[in-house]
C-alpha cells in the first residue's frame, strides 16, 4: 500500500525532471477501480500537493499548474512534431511577442535556419497572423533592441562559398573599434555591429570571427561582455551545435526556469531532422555525458520516449 | 494596367522564334519584326520564346539580339527580354556603383514599387549572380551615408505582408506618429522608419489617407514643405513607390526627357519595367501633371527603332 502510494506519487510529480509516468498512473487507475478509500488515503499521504480546508480536500494551485505543464509536455512535442517546420518557427517567433518567450528565440531562429528556411517561416507567419514578422518585431520590441532583431529576421544571406577575406579582416577590425568606442550598454544599437552581423553571409562571419581572435588575441564573445543577445547571435552563427547543446544542458540544470525547460522541447524537435548527430557529439565533448543518458535520467513517461526517439541512436 | 497589346490569335512560341530567326538572318536585320513580335508579348510568353529559340537553334536569343542590334534600341530590347527578377537585380547592381539621387531611385523602385515576392526573387537571383546579398552590398557601400543608407537597407530587406489587411485604429494612430515626426523634421525617427519600412502597402495607403485627413496635407507635400534634404527627397520617392508608383514613374519619365538631351537609360528603365504593371496609370498621371502625353514626349525626344519599341510598350494614349 505504502509502496503503491510511493510509486504513484513519483508518477504524478514529474519532480526533478520532465514529464509524467503515464504507465504507472494508468495501472493505478485499473488497480484502484471502485476504491475511493485508496485514493483518499493517497491524497492524505501526498501532503505536499493536497491539503484540506476544514473538511474539504483540495489540490494546491501551484501543484495543479505544475501537473498541467508536465502532462502537456508530451502533447506539445507531438503537436510540434507533426507541424511543418515553417509553421513551428512562425509560432515560436509569435510567442516572443505574445507569450513572453525570450527574445533569444528570435535570434535562435533567425540565425540557425538556412535562408530558405527562414523565408518559409516568414511566409508561414504571414499566413497565420496577418502581419509580417518584421512589422511585429519592430512594433512590439523596444527600440534599442529592435534594430538587431529586425535586421536578423529580415536577412536573406548569401549562402555560397565565396568569402572576401580582406573584407573579413577589415570587418574584424571594424567590430573591435565599434566595441571599444560604444559604451557597453550601447553595443546592441551600434550600426556597424548590427550591419555586419545581420547582412554578411555566415561563412564570411565565421572568417571574420576567426580573424578577430587572431588580430585581437581573444574571441569576440569575450569583448561583447554582458551583451547576451550579441553573444547569442555570434554563437548561433559561428557554432550552432554548441549553442544548442548548451541550451539543452541549461534545461537539465538545478533550478532551471520555465523558459529553459521549454527550450528542451524546442531544440530537440527543431534539430532532430537537421543536425542532431553533431549536437549529440558536441554535447558529449562539452559535458562528458551522453545526451541520451541525460534524457533517460531526467525525463519520464511518453515525453521521455519521444525525446529519445527524436535524438536517435 | 498593362499596356502590352498581345495579338489574338497568339502565334505559337515556335512561330515567333522562326519569324525572329528570319528577321536576323541575311544582310541586315528586320528590326520592325523584332519590335512587332517581342514588343507585344507578356513576360511569360517572352520567356517561352527564349526557351523555344534556344531549343530550335541552339543559340541564345539574347546573344542574337546583342549581336544584331545596336545603340539604345539594343539596350531596350535586351532589358525587355530579360527575366524581370534578373533584370531588376542587374539594374540595382549597376546602380550601386554610381553616386547620386538617380541611382538611389533604382534601389527604391526595386524595393518599393513591386510586390514583396518579386523583391524576394530579385534578392535570390542577386545572390547567385553577384555572390553577395543585396542588403550587404548596400549596407557596406561607401557611396551612401547614414541615415539614408540604413533606410535603403531596410527597404530592400523588407518582406511585407501581401494581403489587403488594414487595421483602421492602427492606421489612425500611426498617421499621427508620422505627422509628429514630419513636423519636427525628424524623418529618421524610429517610429517613422519602422512604419514606412515594415507595414504592408494597404495599411500604408490607409495610414496616408488618415494623414491627409488629420493634417490637411498629403504626406509627400508635408515632407516637402518641411525639408528639402536628400533624405527627405528619397523618403518622398519611397512613399510614392509604395502607395502610388505612377507618381514616381511619371516624374522619372519627365526627368529623362526634360532639358537638353535625353537620359535614355532612365527612360528605357521606366518604360520597360512598368509596361506590364501600371503604364496606363502612369500615362494618366503624366497627362494630369504635365499637360502632355508620354507618347508625345517620347516622339519628340527619341527616334528610329528605339522610339518604335518604346511607343509599342507604352501603347496608345486612348487605352
Amino acid at each position: 500500500m505504502a509502496d503503491e502510494n510511493q510509486s504513484l506519487k513519483k508518477a504524478f510529480s514529474g519532480h526533478g525532471g520532465f514529464g509524467v509516468d503515464e504507465a504507472t498512473m494508468v495501472a493505478m487507475v485499473t488497480k484502484w477501480r471502485r476504491q475511493p478509500d485508496q485514493k483518499s488515503c493517497f491524497r492524505r499521504d501526498f501532503s505536499d500537493f493536497f491539503t484540506t480546508i476544514g473538511s474539504i480536500e483540495k489540490c494546491e494551485d501551484d501543484y495543479l499548474l505544475h501537473l498541467k505543464t508536465e502532462f502537456s509536455r508530451f502533447k506539445n512535442i507531438m503537436v510540434l512534431w507533426l507541424m511543418h517546420p515553417w509553421e513551428r518557427d512562425a509560432r515560436w517567433m509569435h510567442h516572443v511577442m505574445h507569450k513572453s518567450y525570450p527574445f533569444t528565440v528570435i535570434i535562435e531562429i533567425a540565425c540557425t535556419r538556412s535562408s530558405e528556411e527562414l523565408l518559409g517561416a516568414k511566409r508561414a507567419y504571414q499566413a497565420l497572423f496577418d502581419h509580417s514578422v518584421e512589422e511585429d518585431v519592430a512594433y512590439h520590441i523596444k527600440e534599442n533592441y529592435s534594430k538587431l532583431l529586425v535586421g536578423l529576421v529580415s536577412s536573406f544571406r548569401y549562402e555560397g562559398p565565396q568569402v572576401d577575406n580582406e573584407m573579413a579582416k577589415w570587418e574584424a577590425k571594424a567590430l573591435n573599434s565599434a566595441i571599444k568606442s560604444a559604451g557597453s550598454g550601447k553595443l546592441i544599437q551600434n550600426e556597424e555591429i548590427v550591419r555586419i552581423l545581420s547582412t554578411r553571409s555566415k561563412l564570411h562571419l565565421k572568417a571574420t570571427f576567426k580573424h578577430y581572435k587572431e588580430l585581437h588575441g581573444k574571441p569576440i564573445e569575450e569583448d561583447l561582455g554582458a551583451n547576451l543577445w550579441l553573444q547569442e547571435t555570434v554563437k548561433c552563427i559561428d557554432r550552432p551545435a554548441k549553442y544548442f547543446s548548451e541550451a539543452i544542458n541549461n534545461a537539465f540544470k538545478e533550478g532551471a526556469d520555465k523558459q529553459s525547460k521549454i527550450a528542451l522541447t524546442r531544440v530537440i524537435i527543431s534539430r532532430a531532422d537537421v543536425d542532431m548527430e553533431v549536437i549529440r557529439e558536441t554535447y558529449y565533448q562539452q559535458f562528458g555525458v551522453k545526451l541520451e543518458d541525460m534524457i533517460t535520467k531526467n525525463t519520464h513517461g511518453h515525453y521521455k520516449d519521444s525525446l529519445l526517439s527524436l535524438v536517435g541512436k | 494596367m498593362s499596356t502590352i497589346d498581345v495579338p489574338n490569335p497568339l502565334p505559337s512560341p515556335k512561330e515567333d522564334a522562326q519569324e525572329l530567326k528570319k528577321a536576323f538572318d541575311g544582310l541586315g536585320t528586320n528590326e520592325k519584326v523584332a519590335i512587332k513580335i517581342l514588343g507585344r508579348r507578356t513576360a511569360e510568353q517572352r520567356a517561352e520564346i527564349r526557351r523555344t529559340y534556344a531549343v530550335l537553334y541552339k543559340k541564345s536569343l539574347l546573344d542574337r539580339l546583342q549581336s544584331e542590334l545596336s545603340g539604345d534600341f539594343r539596350k531596350a530590347m535586351i532589358l525587355w527580354m530579360m527575366d524581370p527578377a534578373e533584370r531588376d537585380a542587374k539594374l540595382v547592381h549597376e546602380a550601386l556603383k554610381k553616386k547620386g539621387e538617380k541611382a538611389m531611385w533604382v534601389v527604391i523602385e526595386v524595393s518599393c514599387a513591386s510586390t514583396p515576392d518579386h523583391l524576394i526573387a530579385v534578392r535570390r537571383i542577386y545572390r547567385s549572380l553577384f555572390f553577395s546579398s543585396l542588403e550587404e552590398d548596400i549596407a557596406s557601400s561607401s557611396l551612401y551615408k547614414e541615415p539614408l543608407r540604413g533606410f535603403l537597407v531596410r527597404l530592400v530587406s523588407s518582406y511585407r505582408y501581401t494581403d489587403d489587411y488594414v487595421m483602421s485604429e492602427l492606421a489612425i494612430f500611426e498617421a499621427s506618429l508620422l505627422i509628429n515626426a514630419v513636423k519636427k523634421r525628424e524623418l529618421h525617427d524610429e517610429d517613422f522608419l519602422r512604419i514606412i519600412t515594415t507595414r504592408n502597402k494597404s495599411q500604408l495607403k490607409a495610414t496616408f489617407l488618415h494623414y491627409k485627413r488629420l493634417s490637411g496635407k498629403s504626406i509627400d507635400e508635408d515632407i516637402d514643405h518641411h525639408s528639402s534634404s536628400q533624405f527627405a527627397n528619397m523618403m518622398i520617392r519611397a512613399i510614392w513607390c509604395l502607395a502610388s508608383p505612377e507618381k514616381h514613374f511619371a516624374e522619372v519619365i519627365r526627368y529623362s526627357i526634360e532639358g537638353l538631351g535625353t537620359d535614355e537609360d532612365t527612360l528605357t528603365r521606366a518604360i520597360v519595367c512598368r509596361a506590364e504593371i501600371d503604364m496606363k496609370r502612369i500615362k494618366e498621371e503624366y497627362k494630369a501633371t504635365f499637360k502632355t502625353t508620354v507618347t508625345c514626349d517620347v516622339i519628340g525626344d527619341t527616334s528610329g527603332d528605339y522610339k518604335e519599341i518604346l511607343l509599342t510598350l507604352v501603347g496608345s494614349e486612348e487605352t
